[in-house]
C-alpha cells in the first residue's frame, strides 16, 4: 500500500521532470551563497538573449547555500546543469566522483572565473575599533565575524589572505602566520556555517566589531542594509576567483548541453560582465573593468597559486581534519 | 505468529503486525541500518577516531551538558505551569494552557530566528543584560535558551493529568495528622509525581539532543566553545566526510535508543505504580 | 467559615485550607509562570507577527503571493497530504496489534516506534542520502533508471514521514489499551467480520484520539525543518518547503518576507493548538470513560 503510494509519487516526478515542451528548457544552477542577486538579474538577461538568439525559453532554477553544501548536493545526485561555487576546490570534489573532468578548469577563460572578487573588512560606521589591516584584527578585545572555513567557502578565502598576510609581512614565516592566524581566530566571536549567516550576525544582530567578507558581499549590505557600516580595505588580500563549470553527466542525461554552455560563456560577454560589474563582483572584461575601476579599490592581491601551490594543497594543509586550522582551535591551543 | 501471542477473538492480527512490521522497516529500520554500515566500513580505529576527536567531544559535553540543564530547568517549570493549571485559577490561564505546545508546533527555523531576533544584544530580552555583560546569544547561553525553549511542553504534559488524576483526600489527610503544606507536598505530592516528571524530563531531554534547527541560529557556532553535536555532523557532511558524519550520528543514534529505552520503562514503571490512568 | 474568605478564582474543588497553599506561594507561583510564558513562549510568537507586519499590510500580502512563496506553500501542503495518511495509516494498524494483542517483544517494538521522535533530524535527513543518493546504497540503480528521490519531492515526502512516524500510533496506542477489548470482542461474537468491527466498534472509540494524532503528525510534518534541510536541494519555486522558505528569504536580507512566511506557520501552529485543545477535551473524556467502564466492568 505504501510502496504503491510511493512509486505513484515517482512516477509522477518522473513525469514531470522528463515532459517538458520542446522549446522549453529548464537548468539547474547550483551556487554559493553571496551570488543570489547577481544570477537573478543574470538568468533574467541571459533568458531574453537565449529566446532571442534561438527561440526558445529557458528557464533557469536557483539553488544556493554554503559552497561545500552545494557540491556536496551535486555529488550526491542534485541534478545541476552548471555550477557556480566559491572556489575550485569545491568542484574538484565533484570532478573526483567523475561528474566532470578533470581539467574542467581549463575549459572556460581565466581558470574557468569570469569574474573575481577579494576579501574586505565590513566595519561599523566611523570605524570606532580603527581597523585598518590584519594586523589590527589579530589585538586582544576585537570581536570578528567570519563564517566556519570548514564548510564556507568565502571562509577559506578570508583564512588565507589573513595568512598570506602574515607570510609577506618581514620576517615572515609559516610559523609566524599560523601564531598570527590563530590570534585573529581567538578573536572570532560567531561562527556561521556560510557567508550569508555571517552577514546576518553582524549587520542584522549587531555582534562583533569587523566582518570579514567578499567584496561583493560588503557593498550589497551597504546598499541593503543601509549606510550604518564602512568597508575597509587591507593592504594586502587574496584574489578570490570563483569558478563556474558545465556538469557533464547531467547534461549529457538531460541534452542540455548547448544551452548549459551558452549560459556559462554569455557570462563573459560584455553584457555578462556588466552585471557582474554591478553587482560588485570584478569583472575579467578590460573594457567593462576600466568603467567600473573607481568602485573596486586598488590594493595587493596574491593569488592562491603563488602563496599556496593550488587550491587541493591549500586544502589539505589547512581545513582537512586534523589540519592547521583545526590544532588552531585543539585544547591548550586555548587562550 | 499466531501461536506467540495470547489468544485473542479479535481478527486482524496477522494483518495489522505485518503492515505495522513492514512499514517500520521500510521507513526506520532499514535507512537507520545505513548508519550502521556506513559506521562499520569504517573500521574501530578510524572511527574511534572521529568520534572522541577532541572537537566532537566538545561538541558531547555542549549537547548533553545543554541538554540536561535545559530539561532539568524545564522540569522545574514544567512542575510549577503544571501546578498552577490545575489548581490554580488566574486570568489568562485558558491561554496559557493553549499555547503551552506552542514550542512542539512553531517549525523550529521560525523558532530559530524569533530567538535570535530576542535574545541578541540588540535584541528586546538580549539588550536588558547587555548593561551587565551578559551575553544571551552566539554562545552556550544561547544554545540552552533554544533548549529550553523547544523542551518547555514535554514536563507540562506529562505532569499535568497525574496531577489532575491526584486523590484529595490523600493531602486531607496528611494535613489532618498535622502535616504542613510544605511537609505534604514533599511528602506525598511530589513522590507520586517522580515517574511523570522523569518522564517529561527524559524526553525533553531526548529532543533537546538532537535539536538542530532552532540552536544554529543562535548558537555561534564557535569550535570548542559552542558547536553542537548535530552541526558536527552536517560539518563533516559538508566537507565530504560521510564516514565521519555516520560515526557520529551512529553514537547519537545509540544514545536516542538507550534514553528511549529508559522512558519506555519509566512510563511502564508509572503505570504499574498508578494503575493504567497516567 | 475560611469558604466565605475564599478568593474570587475559588471554584475549583481545592478550597479546603488544609490542601491550600499560603496566598503568597500562589501568587508567586502564578507570576513565575506568568513571567516564563510571557518570556519563552508569547515574546517568539509576537517578535514573528512584529516583524512580518513591520512594512504593513500591503507587503504582507505582496510577499505571500509571490510565485516561489505560493510553491513552497504548495509543497508543503502536499508534502503533508501525503505524509500524514500514509503514518496515519501506520498508527491505526500498528496500535491495533499493539494494544488488542500479547505478545513478546512489545516494549522493544514501541520503543522502536519511538524512535524516530529522538533521533536528530540531522540524521534523518542523512539516512535518506546514504540510502538513495548518488553515493548511497540505490543510488546507482536509481540513476540508470532515471527515477529521483533526493533532491526531489519523494526525498522530501520520506524525511517528513520519518519524523511524523510516531505520532499517530503513539496516541492511539495507550487510548486502546485503555479500552481494552470487549466490545470489539463482543461484536465479533455477534458475528461482524474484522472490517465491521473495526468501522462500527473501534473507530468511534478511537475517533477523538485519532484526530489528536493526526494534527499533531500534521503539525510537524508542516513544520519540519533539519531532516528536509538535508534532502531537499534548496531549489527555488520546486524543492523549497515552507521553513525552507523562510531561511531563503531570511539569507536575502528579505526579513520582512521571511518573517511573513513564518507568520503563516506560526499561524499554522496556532490553529493547530485551537483544533488541539478543542479534540484533547473530547479525547480526554474518551479515555475517561473508558477507563471508568472498565474499572466498573472489571469491580463487577
Amino acid at each position: 500500500m505504501k510502496l504503491k503510494a510511493l512509486f505513484s509519487v515517482l512516477a509522477a516526478t518522473a513525469l514531470i521532470g522528463g515532459n517538458a515542451l520542446a522549446a522549453d528548457v529548464e537548468l539547474l544552477n547550483v551556487s554559493y551563497d553571496p551570488t543570489r542577486e547577481l544570477y537573478q538579474d543574470y538568468n533574467a538577461a541571459f533568458a531574453k538573449y537565449w529566446k532571442a538568439k534561438t527561440g526558445d525559453n529557458v528557464k533557469i532554477s536557483q539553488s544556493h547555500g554554503g559552497a561545500g553544501k552545494q557540491a556536496r548536493a551535486v555529488i550526491d545526485g542534485l541534478e545541476a546543469d552548471v555550477v557556480t561555487l566559491a572556489l575550485a576546490y569545491d568542484i574538484d570534489a565533484i570532478a573526483d566522483r567523475n561528474l566532470i573532468p578533470q581539467d574542467w578548469q581549463k575549459r572556460l577563460p581565466h581558470n574557468a572565473s569570469p569574474y573575481t572578487s577579494t576579501i574586505v573588512f565590513l566595519v561599523r560606521k566611523g570605524n570606532p575599533k580603527n581597523l585598518k589591516d590584519w594586523s589590527d584584527l589579530a589585538k586582544p578585545g576585537i570581536e570578528i565575524i567570519t563564517p566556519n572555513p570548514k564548510t564556507s567557502g568565502g571562509a577559506r578565502w578570508n583564512y588565507l589572505a589573513a595568512w598570506a598576510y602574515a607570510l609577506q609581512q618581514p620576517g615572515g614565516n609559516e610559523a609566524k602566520a599560523k601564531e598570527f592566524v590563530g590570534q585573529i581566530y581567538r578573536n572570532v566571536k560567531v561562527l556561521d556555517s556560510g557567508a550569508r549567516g555571517s552577514t546576518t550576525t553582524f549587520a542584522e544582530r549587531g555582534i562583533g566589531d569587523v566582518l570579514l567578507a567578499w567584496e561583493n558581499e560588503a557593498y550589497l549590505s551597504l546598499k541593503e542594509l543601509g549606510d550604518k557600516f564602512e568597508i575597509v580595505v587591507p593592504s594586502l588580500s587574496i584574489l578570490a576567483e570563483p569558478p563556474i563549470t558545465v556538469v557533464d553527466k547531467v547534461v549529457d542525461k538531460r541534452g542540455t548541453r548547448k544551452v548549459a554552455q551558452a549560459y556559462l560563456e554569455y557570462l563573459y560577454s560584455p553584457e555578462g560582465q556588466e552585471i557582474a560589474a554591478r553587482n560588485f563582483y570584478r569583472p575579467q572584461d578590460p573594457k567593462i573593468s576600466a568603467k567600473y575601476a573607481d568602485k573596486f579599490v586598488k590594493t595587493r592581491l596574491i593569488t592562491i597559486d603563488q602563496v599556496f601551490g593550488g587550491w587541493r594543497n591549500a586544502q589539505k594543509v589547512h581545513f582537512s581534519d586534523g589540519g592547521v586550522f583545526d590544532q588552531i582551535y585543539a585544547p591548550g591551543a586555548k587562550r | 505468529m499466531a501461536s506467540i501471542r495470547r489468544f485473542s477473538a479479535l481478527p486482524g492480527f496477522r494483518l495489522a503486525m505485518g503492515y505495522t512490521l513492514v512499514y517500520l522497516a521500510l521507513v526506520v529500520l532499514i535507512p537507520l541500518a545505513s548508519v550502521a554500515t556506513n559506521t562499520v566500513s569504517l573500521g574501530w580505529e578510524s572511527f574511534w577516531r572521529v568520534v572522541a576527536d577532541p572537537r566532537v567531544v566538545a561538541s558531547y559535553q555542549l549537547s548533553f551538558g545543554a541538554s540536561l540543564l535545559a530539561a532539568a530547568i524545564n522540569t522545574v517549570f514544567g512542575l510549577i505551569f503544571a501546578w498552577v493549571l490545575v489548581r490554580y485559577t488566574f486570568p489568562g490561564k485558558r491561554l496559557i494552557d493553549a499555547l503551552i505546545d506552542l514550542p512542539f508546533a512553531l517549525p523550529t527555523a521560525v523558532a530559530g530566528i524569533a530567538l535570535a531576533t530576542i535574545y541578541s544584544k540588540n535584541g528586546l530580552v538580549g539588550s536588558l543584560f547587555q548593561p551587565y555583560g551578559i551575553d544571551l546569544a552566539y554562545n552556550p547561553n544561547g544554545v540552552l535558551l533554544a533548549l529550553v525553549f523547544i523542551g518547555l511542553p514535554f514536563v507540562v504534559r506529562t505532569v499535568q493529568p497525574v496531577l489532575a488524576d491526584l486523590e484529595k483526600e490523600v493531602e486531607e489527610a496528611a494535613a489532618g495528622l498535622g502535616a504542613s503544606r510544605w511537609q505534604t507536598f514533599v511528602r506525598i505530592i511530589l513522590p507520586h509525581l517522580t515517574p511523570a516528571l522523569l518522564t517529561g524530563f527524559a524526553l525533553a531531554f531526548a529532543r533537546a539532543v538532537g535539536e538542530y534547527g532552532s540552536v544554529i541560529f543562535i548558537a555561534g557556532n564557535v569550535p570548542m566553545v559552542s558547536e553542537i553535536t548535530p552541526l558536527m555532523i552536517i560539518t563533516k557532511l559538508e566537507q565530504y566526510d560521510y564516514a565521519g558524519a555516520t560515526a557520529v550520528a551512529s553514537v547519537m543514534l545509540i544514545i536516542s535508543f538507550v534514553l528511549l529505552l529508559i522512558i519506555n520503562a519509566l512510563q511502564g514503571w508509572a503505570q504499574t505504580r498508578h494503575g493504567k490512568g497516567g | 467559615m475560611s469558604a466565605s474568605i475564599a478568593l474570587p478564582g475559588a471554584t475549583d474543588r481545592y478550597e479546603a485550607p488544609s490542601t491550600r497553599e499560603p496566598l503568597w506561594v500562589k501568587v508567586t507561583l502564578i507570576t513565575l509562570a506568568l513571567s516564563f510564558f510571557a518570556v519563552f513562549l508569547l515574546l517568539p510568537l509576537g517578535t514573528v507577527f512584529a516583524e512580518a507586519l513591520r512594512k504593513g499590510w500591503g507587503t504582507y500580502l505582496t510577499v505571500l503571493v509571490e510565485p516561489d512563496a505560493l510553491a513552497s506553500i504548495r509543497l508543503t501542503l502536499l508534502v503533508a497530504a501525503i505524509a500524514v495518511p500514509l503514518n496515519l495509516v501506520f498508527g491505526v494498524a500498528a496500535a491495533w496489534a499493539i494494544a488488542k494483542f500479547e505478545f513478546p517483544g512489545k516494549r522493544l517494538l514501541i520503543t522502536f516506534i519511538d524512535l524516530p521522535f529522538s533521533v536528530s533530524p540531522v540524521i534523518s535527513g542523512l539516512i535518506y542520502v546514504l540510502m538513495f543518493g548518488a553515493q548511497g546504497w540505490f543510488g546507482p540503480w536509481l540513476a540508470e533508471h532515471d527515477v529521483k528521490i533526493i533532491f526531489a519531492v519523494p526525498g522530501i515526502v520520506l524525511a517528513t514521514v520519518f519524523v511524523t512516524f510516531p505520532f499517530v500510533a503513539r496516541e492511539l496506542i495507550p487510548l486502546m489499551e485503555a479500552q481494552g477489548t470487549e466490545e470489539e470482542e463482543a461484536a465479533v461474537v455477534l458475528g461482524a467480520s474484522g472490517w465491521q468491527v473495526f468501522w462500527h466498534t473501534t473507530l468511534p472509540n478511537i475517533k477523538w484520539g485519532l484526530l489528536y494524532g493526526v494534527i499533531l503528525c500534521n503539525a510537524r510534518a508542516m513544520g519540519e525543518f533539519g531532516a528536509v534541510s538535508v534532502v531537499s536541494g534548496h531549489i527555488r519555486g520546486k524543492t523549497n518547503t515552507m521553513p525552507l522558505h523562510v531561511e531563503i528569504l531570511y539569507n536575502e536580507y528579505n526579513y520582512a518576507a521571511a518573517f511573513a512566511v513564518a507568520s503563516l506557520l506560526a499561524l499554522l501552529a496556532l490553529v493547530t493548538l485551537g483544533l488541539k485543545a478543542l479534540v484533547e477535551r473530547q479525547a480526554n473524556r474518551q479515555r475517561r470513560e473508558a477507563l471508568r467502564e472498565r474499572a466498573e466492568s472489571s469491580g463487577e
